[in-house]
């Protein structure tokens, strides 16, 4: 197979960028979470590689891997929802609080739960 | 994605979710931040790919430990310091004038942690993950590395349990290298098969 002749999608291989390992704080925070909990023993390592290839390996990956820190906390996620340690209604309402924390913060300040002014428990 | 708002603080949609998470699973007493932070330095700063370049070096300025390297890579490695995480098993794969070896995982990222770091973008990117068992050849080509036509390409494929580092070939001129000067040869890609070891100056 000539990769000239496949379309877009199979993009170039990024060869010459090689960008640091994390391109945002969040990233380092998913990925070392992930690494806390299966030292804390609540999943097994080849049940996280099953969760996170069956985001990775979905159509909507990008050829160029820039999403995938975004498929890694899907897999994360619903690992830990089909684990019963979390339930997505609450990470939703969790992630609404930080996004109101966040508006609700001086720019320049750094953002803090408390800051929530409508603040959930 | 991650655009800048110069008006308002703003968490774009993945940092909160982060955020959401590492709230609930601290409440829940299931993490401690303070570890996350210590995984994130040792992750970003004290484990790369000089692990596995020391690892290598050892292996060529000692047939013992390469025998050893290549009869339980997991153990050899170990006796080092470098210890893996996940419980994953090593194996060391060599290079030799016949074969080149080549390392993916198609099923998503698996890659040897405690000694090469974490991946680079493209190996985790679906291009590499699906072409390098398909078409080996041209992928190296892609990477500058063209092969003879009579050398065989062997391509590992990790897991979960089982991940590879490949062990290039000791290059001509380096007789007599200390361990640290040969270490320097050899890059991260090299472990993976991408590339050779450099030549010397």
């Amino acid at each position: 197979m000539s990769r000239r002749e496949a379309n877009d999608h199979a993009a170039d291989l990024p060869l010459s960028v090689d960008a640091p390992v994390f391109a945002e704080p969040w990233q380092a925070e998913a990925f070392a979470m992930t690494v806390a909990l299966h030292d804390k023993g609540l999943f097994s390592w080849g049940e996280w590689a099953q969760a996170l290839s069956s985001q990775v390996k979905g159509p909507g990956a990008a050829a160029d891997g820039h999403d995938y820190y975004e498929h890694w906390l899907v897999a994360l996620e619903s690992l830990l929802v089909s684990k019963g340690l979390t339930a997505r209604a609450d990470v939703d309402a969790m992630a609404e609080a930080w996004e109101r924390a966040a508006h609700a913060t001086p720019h320049g300040k750094p953002i803090l739960l408390e800051n929530d002014p409508r603040p959930i428990r | 994605m991650s655009h800048n708002h110069d008006h308002d603080n703003e968490l774009d949609p993945f940092a909160a979710r982060v955020r959401a998470l590492e709230t609930i699973l601290t409440r829940k007493g299931l993490i401690d931040p303070a570890a996350i932070d210590v995984i994130v330095d040792t992750y970003e700063t004290r484990i790369g790919p000089r692990n596995g370049a020391k690892v290598v070096a050892k292996a060529w300025s000692d047939p013992a430990y390469a025998d050893w390297l290549r009869r339980d890579a997991t153990a050899a490695i170990e006796s080092l310091s470098y210890t893996g995480r996940q419980g994953e098993h090593m194996q060391a794969v060599f290079n030799t004038e016949d074969t080149h070896n080549l390392v993916v995982c198609t099923l998503c990222s698996c890659y040897p942690w405690s000694v090469l770091g974490l991946p680079p973008v493209w190996y985790k990117a679906p291009p590499y993950r699906s072409r390098a068992v398909i078409d080996p050849r041209g992928v190296l080509e892609e990477f500058g590395l063209t092969l003879p036509a009579d050398k065989k390409i062997r391509v590992w494929d990790s897991t979960a349990e089982l991940r590879y580092l490949v062990v290039p070939m000791r290059p001509d001129g380096t007789e007599g290298w200390s361990e640290e000067r040969l270490a320097d040869l050899v890059s991260r890609d090299a472990m993976i098969g991408t590339a050779l070891a450099r030549q010397p100056a």
